[in-house]
């Protein structure tokens, strides 16, 4: 019984290492969001801000076109999830529920475009794109993300169709309803929550994206937010820490939020997948 | 996670009755007649996008493309490789990027195991741990090269300010330094990657059947001895999926190194991905670049094939 006792005792010391480690760095980029200049120029850093400011926000936002590049990176998250997701769903569920050479092959391209190391995908794309005019707009960027957000989304969507049981379809199918209707009406609302866990997480990974919108987007004031952020480290390293902070900062809210809240059915669709593979 | 795992899906589906009712032969064909209405909205942007962009790029890597240059751009053969071949720099950050990739994957596995097994476990703070957890994974990866600065930063980050309150000297600048700025890259890596790790181990565990694991403990096994007997031989496809794909994806990140170092000092952190980006696109040498592509496809292709082979060969054990 006493050694049960010490295990205990040591997995929750384990346990709070862990937290302290995955806590630590972000509790450290709020903290210094909020310290005014003079606490940040001290040599004795404290864990918690004395004399907290929001000043860095503004200094952020003078520096830097942030809100320019936040609707970009809105409008390209938006777009990539809506149109990902669009796509995706017929696609994978011809992928779940027939056995053809095409779904395999499609199965198999999921798994290999996990591999590419992007640079041998984006200098082909930086040439079509430039003679399409496409450079530098968010558009481009938009159909590039929708390409790149595909394989997972298929890989999420296809699990979700197949905890959906085929006789629903069946009996559709046997009272006349044709595919489409089938899909339509019988299995797209039993989806719709995988549906939108999947725009969801399109949605997360556009908006952190980016090495596609460093070679894509050129001038500042197309750029996306993760672009933006990286101007606030200048070429001599970093100038300003505090408005740097409060502008990642601010940058990670609308993923966070958004993962909070579908925290459970993308680890659930994913934890499906690992396990069924 | 190739074709192994497609066998095993087509096995299971046609055990299961195929829903389209035609038995051995549906799997013949290339699409099942009415459906390639549903299929070709996503199929197009595929091919355009991502598969004729691959072959492109693979192209390029056989000419002398180069940006803003007048005169069309001509087949060169294997130039741009036997280039590459001699080229120190390349080789260095290739070395780079495999010291990267391996210094990241193993302790990024090991932790994750660990946070898995613990968070299996019925503790109280389980649910902090898990949404604490989940933070790296949302962030964008910029932010957390930006955070990590924040922490590493010589004069006002709390890594220093730590190792001076325990009295164990100045600290140092740890991301320009030679001998400090791979490992404290490494450091990041880790951290921004184990979220996914810990998840899929966690559902590895899950899976895992709880009676054999209580009957082992009846029969006094010790924890070490469950582990090794019941928790391991269950967990171990995932284990080896989760690993593969890290290597590769760590093998070509980008995002965290570029913010944290820009490759720097010295190039002592100059993954494969940085150097191609910066022949790409500042110095404009497309084919070139490509060529490093097409080098670095191929030593991730060796990858998965030793793994499938792996895996094969750990199947036929059980």
């Amino acid at each position: 019984m006493r050694t049960r006792k010490s295990a205990r005792a040591g997995q929750y010391l384990a346990l709070l290492a862990y937290l302290v480690f995955l806590a630590f760095p972000f509790l450290w980029l709020i903290s210094t969001a909020f310290k005014p200049p003079r606490e940040l120029g001290s040599l004795h850093p404290t864990w918690i801000p004395k004399d907290p400011t929001l000043a860095n926000f503004r200094q952020a936002f003078d520096e830097q076109p942030l809100l320019d590049a936040a609707l970009n990176s809105l409008i390209a998250a938006v777009g990539a999830a809506v149109i990902a997701v669009l796509i995706a769903t017929p696609m994978a569920y011809v992928m779940a529920r027939h056995r053809t050479r095409l779904a395999r092959a499609a199965t198999g391209w999921v798994v290999v475009s996990q591999a590419f190391p992007f640079v041998l995908v984006i200098i082909p794309l930086f040439l079509v794109l430039k003679n399409l005019r496409l450079i530098n707009s968010v558009p481009g960027l938009i159909m590039v993300y929708v390409v790149w957000a595909l394989p997972f989304a298929l890989w999420m969507l296809v699990g979700y169709v197949r905890a959906v049981p085929t006789e629903l379809e069946e009996a559709a199918a046997v009272d006349g309803a044709g595919r489409l209707r089938t899909l339509v009406s019988i299995t797209a609302p039993l989806l719709a929550p995988g549906i939108v866990a999947t725009a969801l997480f399109a949605f997360i990974s556009a908006w952190n994206e980016f090495f596609f919108a460093l070679v894509l987007l050129k001038t500042p004031e197309k750029q996306t937010l993760p672009v933006v952020l990286t101007h606030f480290i200048g070429a001599e390293g970093v100038a300003d820490l505090g408005p740097l902070a409060a502008a990642a900062f601010l940058a990670t809210l609308p993923s966070l939020v958004v993962f909070a809240v579908i925290q459970k059915r993308i680890t659930g669709g994913m934890l499906a997948g690992a396990v069924k593979s | 996670m190739t074709s192994a795992t497609v066998r095993k899906r087509s096995v299971k589906r046609s055990a299961r009755g195929a829903p389209d009712g035609g038995g051995g032969g549906a799997g013949d064909r290339l699409v099942d007649h009415g459906a390639w209405f549903l299929v070709l909205p996503a199929l197009i942007p595929i091919l355009v996008l991502s598969v004729g962009p691959l072959l492109y790029g693979i192209a390029l890597a056989f000419t002398d493309s180069q940006s803003g240059r007048t005169e069309p751009t001509q087949w060169i053969g294997t130039l741009n490789f036997q280039d590459l071949l001699h080229d120190t720099l390349f080789w260095d950050s290739f070395r780079i990027g495999l010291l990267w990739a391996v210094g990241v994957t193993i302790p990024q596995f090991l932790l994750a195991l660990g946070l898995a097994l613990l968070l299996n476990e019925n503790l109280r703070f389980r649910w902090l741990a898990r949404s604490l957890a989940i933070i790296p994974w949302a962030m964008p990866e910029v932010v957390v090269g930006i955070m990590w600065r924040l922490v590493y930063n010589p004069d006002a980050g709390i890594l220093n300010e730590t190792i001076r309150d325990l009295g164990l000297g100045d600290g140092r600048d740890w991301l320009s330094g030679l001998a400090t700025a791979l490992p404290a890259v490494i450091v990041v890596g880790v951290w921004a990657g184990m979220p996914q790790t810990t998840v899929a181990l966690l559902a590895g565990l899950q899976n895992t059947p709880r009676e054999l694991h209580e009957a082992a403990a009846m029969d006094g096994a010790d924890a070490w001895r469950r582990f090794r007997t019941v928790t391991w031989p269950a967990l171990k496809p995932v284990a080896l999926a989760i690993t593969a794909l890290n290597f590769i994806w760590n093998f070509n990140s980008f995002a965290l190194v570029y913010v944290l170092t820009n490759g720097g000092p010295g190039g002592r952190t100059r993954l494969p991905m940085l150097f191609a980006y910066e022949e790409a696109f500042r110095y404009g040498q497309f084919g070139y670049a490509a060529a490093m592509g097409c080098v670095m496809v191929a030593v991730i292709s060796v990858i998965l094939a030793l793994h499938l082979v792996g895996r094969l060969r750990g199947g036929d054990d059980a």
